[in-house]
């Protein structure tokens, strides 16, 4: 194999699909995307697919609420239904802390545009009546935030940019870059060099290594996190309930899975993506004191995946080290399928246009280099 | 009694995933059309194999259609990756489970 590309994007999750398209349909040409196993077979696949405005910090809440709007016309836009769906987002706060930390996130997500309330106990049982809201002291409620299906997003994205033009190299694994001074000269794969001079790092839990592939060190770690699903039952939850204080959500999907998921605080930084028998019965028990109508429904299949978590929850964009045309677009330290669509444009217009938007100057690496770090606290 | 001449039947009669209803014809359609090459990608994609039965029934079938259409040899196609539980369990067992010890 022996091919030259304007560009080679190193993974084909939702990050490299949703840039890979960006990127042809404004007009660049012999774009590859390298991907070690198969299209959406990382966190991509994996993940709850929820898409949330509700976040804590104005980077997040700003790619998230444009993001949407790309979500609202997505199946049209790339001629494929993705099961999108806006069953809005409750988040339930059990202590005052968690009140006043959710007045202080209404109060700027509104101020960004955002349609958001803080809503009583009783107002969240109305929108969910199986709820069980003992203890609840009060919730947030978005009713544009939602859900869609990752695989058929990611699909939906890769068969457009096949259409583009864009080339797919499927169990192809990239295992060096050659460099000449601050230039990328080629990628190096399994299946031979492919000439370049961008690369762009998308490659979700395992950003570290392709950056230390050039000596550079970016602070994104990678997470176990798991997740279950039951068999379909009849619709009973519209949105996607959080509780922090639990450290779990749950959604139903269209088809009548319920999935959940649940965060460890506990948990190693490894490639693990095994799923454990603590973490079925932690989330059942939790789960089923919120919502006690599921105990007799059946769970059918439990999985993981890899959160890759950066110091403040926030994604790093752009160029780092020495080498401008080394682009980044990983760390989205767990929500990174909803934030994709949006921040793909970004990046497509810097790549292409060598425009530096105020969103990409704020996510560059260099935040890290100073004391005060905004951080996403709303994160499960 | 006229009965049915099985090898006439139209792909998209003949059902593969029963518990997410697809048939031949979808299977044909996600490796051609879609260029998917492995049970993994058609259950990831298809969602066949992620019914009730959690491919038990599918997946050796979607595995043979696989190797007919590709030209693949049945023994190198990969099932899908297992995952547990291996049969369905209602979610209070779980939450309830205190090691085994006077289970219900
Ligand atoms: C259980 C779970 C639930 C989640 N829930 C949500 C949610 O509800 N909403 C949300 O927005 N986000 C959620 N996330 C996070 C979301 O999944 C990720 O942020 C997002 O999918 C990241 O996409 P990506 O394209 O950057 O990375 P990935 O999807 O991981 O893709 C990276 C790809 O790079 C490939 N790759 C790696 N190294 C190489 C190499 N050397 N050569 C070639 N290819 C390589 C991998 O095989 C992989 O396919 C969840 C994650 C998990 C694990
Ligand atoms: S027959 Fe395909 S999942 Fe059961």
């Amino acid at each position: 194999m022996k091919i030259n590309a304007s560009c080679v994007i190193i993974g084909a999750g939702i990050n490299g699909c949703t840039l890979a398209y960006e990127l042809a349909l404004n007009g660049m040409k012999d774009i590859v995307v390298v991907e070690k196993n198969f299209i959406a077979s990382g966190a991509t696949g994996r993940c709850g697919g929820g898409i949330r405005q509700q976040w804590s910090t104005p980077m997040n809440i700003k790619f998230a609420v444009e993001s949407v709007h790309i979500f609202e016309k997505l199946d049209e836009m790339l001629n494929y239904k993705t099961e999108y769906f806006q069953g809005g987002y409750l988040i339930l706060a059990y202590t005052d802390e968690e009140v006043n930390q959710f007045e202080k996130n209404v109060r700027l997500q509104k101020s960004l545009g955002l349609e958001v309330d803080i809503i009583s106990a009783e107002q969240a049982k109305k929108i969910v009546p199986r709820l069980n809201v003992d203890g609840v002291k009060a919730a947030t409620y978005c009713a544009t935030d939602g859900h869609a299906n990752p695989f058929y997003v990611t699909q939906a994205y890769a068969q457009k940019a096949k259409e583009l033009g864009v080339k797919f190299l499927l169990d192809t694994e990239v295992h060096s870059i050659v460099t000449e001074g601050n230039n990328i000269k080629s990628v190096t794969t399994n299946k031979g060099n492919i000439n370049t001079d961008t690369v762009i790092n998308a490659s979700g839990g395992y950003a570290h290594l392709i950056a230390k592939m050039l000596n550079i060190d970016i602070p994104v770690k990678p997470y176990r996190h798991e997740i279950l699903v039951t068999e379909p039952v009849n619709r009973i939850i519209d949105p996607m309930i959080i509780s922090f204080y639990h450290s779990i959500y749950f959604r139903q999907e269209l088809n009548g899975g319920i999935l959940m998921g649940q965060g460890d605080p506990n948990e190693p930084s490894s490639f693990n993506v095994e799923g454990s028998f603590p973490f079925v019965q932690e989330v059942t028990s939790k789960v089923l004191k919120l919502m006690p109508c599921l105990k007799n429904v059946a769970m059918v299949r439990q999985w993981a995946g890899l959160y890759s978590v950066t110091p403040d929850a926030q994604p790093i964009l752009g160029p780092v080290g020495d080498f401008e045309k080394f682009i980044q677009v990983v760390g989205f330290s767990g929500h990174g399928f909803m934030l994709a669509p949006r921040v793909a444009q970004h990046l497509s217009n810097y790549i292409i246009n060598g425009n530096t938007s105020y969103e990409m100057k704020e996510l560059s690496i260099k935040r890290f280099e100073n004391a005060q770090l905004n951080v996403d606290v709303n994160v499960v | 009694m006229g009965g049915i001449n099985i090898m006439e039947l139209d792909d998209r009669d003949i059902i593969i995933c029963r518990c997410e209803d697809g048939t031949l014809a979808d299977v044909k359609d996600a490796i051609h059309r879609l260029g998917l090459r492995s049970v993994e990608e058609i259950k990831r994609v298809k969602r066949f194999g992620m019914g009730h039965c959690q491919g038990k029934t599918c997946g050796k079938i979607i595995a043979q259609i696989i190797s007919q259409e590709l030209g693949i040899p049945y023994e190198d196609i990969k099932p899908a990756t297992p995952r547990q539980p291996a049969k369905n369990i209602r979610l209070d067992k779980f939450a309830n489970y205190n090691g085994g010890k006077n289970e219900d």
